[in-house]
């Protein structure tokens, strides 16, 4: 068990980007019933949506997130010496979205720019990464964008992944600044459980190939998907979130000595109503500090944690705010973050349709 | 354990008449068993009994007395 920490470096502004395209999950009916569609809603809580069109990728929601950002930010582009973008949805196997990126957002060359590829713990892990580089001194601005088309990876013929995700793309700007004070992180990996959540084809180890394209019915209740196709052990997953994710946010508040009731808000991975609600309950949490998006943008993966945060607390992160962080998913990677935020500006959300913002 | 508690708890999970199982019910046959109802059986093991059992040995219990078992024997 180790905790990383980080001072003086902060999230100055953030913005985000969802599809134009709502997805009404009670009328998601072309696979299933209207009766299997509402009792997946009575259970997840997840009404609706956003689906990207064929023309609009997670660097295209990031692309427009970022530009709105650096426009209600009046941020000079020769200045952003870092950008990491984090997906797993990214434009090519090669090169790295975050090179096309730097060039479609006219940032110089003399950028830094990589991908991070992880899961629903990813803005952690991603924010870690750029407040460890932000930390030392040289580089002057930070843009982190993190985005998902989750819609493209799962099946709509199966019904336990079919209702669940969505798409979604931030851009947050770092900075170094002694007004943030300390950082703290937590974060943790189980890759004992990589095959819980998985895309098993498409890869190099399965490459694409006529066979991993074909639809098959993978169980007795008829759900259909492709060997490129996501799918989900939900039973293991929701073992391993009760198991560990209580765990570490005991641990990591221990550690900082802080409890619950030291947080303004406290922000968990957007994954279902069921499983959130259950940890809430599990771990008695106030859930008046405890924004949700999960009921209109559904799971987002590595995007529902600043998803959130841009959809509901704009206006409410003025003046000195901590946050309690805490995402999981697969890997299995799960991550708690304790992070300050000093007058967080944040854009309203902008839609984007045929790859552009609208 | 009490078995009929043990009842009682996983009816009420999954929404069914308590009156309707016994030891012997072969949950998966029940017109409500389904994913959505497995989350619901695994939050109510969690909550009443403090453990997870994993879906590979799950799989593998085909009547509630099954279930009894696997957690008497994991306790």
């Amino acid at each position: 068990m180790s905790y990383l920490n980080y001072n003086n470096v902060g999230i100055t502004a953030i913005s985000a980007a969802v599809p134009k395209r709502v997805i009404k999950n009670r009328e998601y009916t072309e696979f299933f019933t209207k009766e299997e569609a509402d009792a997946i809603v009575d259970k997840t809580g997840i009404e609706e949506r956003r689906f990207a069109d064929v023309e609009t990728c997670s660097s295209d929601l990031c692309f427009a997130a970022a530009e709105k950002l650096i426009e209600d930010n009046n941020i000079n582009r020769e200045e952003i010496d870092l950008l990491v973008f984090i997906s797993q949805t990214p434009d090519y196997r090669m090169p790295a979205t975050s090179c096309t990126l730097q060039h479609r957002l006219g940032l110089p060359n003399s950028t830094i720019a990589l991908d991070i590829t992880l899961g629903c713990s990813a803005f952690l892990y991603g924010l870690s990464v750029v407040y460890g580089m932000m930390e030392r001194s040289g580089l002057r601005k930070a843009l982190l964008l993190d985005g998902e088309t989750r819609s493209k990876v799962y099946s709509p013929r199966d019904r336990r992944s079919a209702f669940l995700f969505g798409d979604g793309g931030v851009a947050a700007l770092i900075e170094r600044d002694p007004k943030y004070g300390k950082s703290t992180f937590s974060l943790n990996t189980d890759g004992s459980r990589a095959n819980l959540i998985m895309i098993p084809a498409g890869g190099y180890r399965k490459m694409s190939s006529a066979e991993t394209v074909v639809e098959k019915v993978v169980d007795e209740f008829g759900n259909m998907r492709s060997d490129e196709q996501g799918y989900m052990m939900g039973g293991d997953v929701f073992n391993f979130v009760i198991r560990e994710i209580p765990r570490d946010i005991k641990g990591t508040l221990a550690y900082a000595k802080k409890t619950v009731d030291d947080f303004d808000y406290v922000v968990f991975h957007q994954a279902n109503n069921f499983i959130n609600s259950y940890i809430a309950k599990k771990m008695k949490l106030n859930t008046e500090k405890i924004p949700s998006t999960i009921a209109k943008f559904g799971n987002t993966s590595s995007v529902s944690v600043p998803l959130t945060i841009v959809s509901e607390l704009q206006g409410k992160l003025d003046g000195n705010k901590e946050l309690l962080l805490t995402a999981f998913g697969v890997g299995m990677t799960w991550a708690t973050a304790i992070v300050p935020f000093v007058d967080c500006k944040i854009s309203n959300i902008v839609e984007v349709e045929h790859g552009t913002a609208v | 354990m009490d078995t009929n508690s043990f009842i009682e708890h996983f009816a009420e999970a999954i929404d069914v008449e308590a009156s309707r199982l016994s030891t012997q019910t072969e949950f998966r046959q029940l017109d409500e068993w389904d994913s959505l109802a497995y989350m619901s059986i695994i939050a109510m093991i969690d909550e009443e009994y403090s453990m997870q059992i994993e879906q590979l040995e799950f799989k593998k219990l085909v009547t509630l007395q099954d279930v009894i078992d696997y957690i008497e024997k994991s306790k």
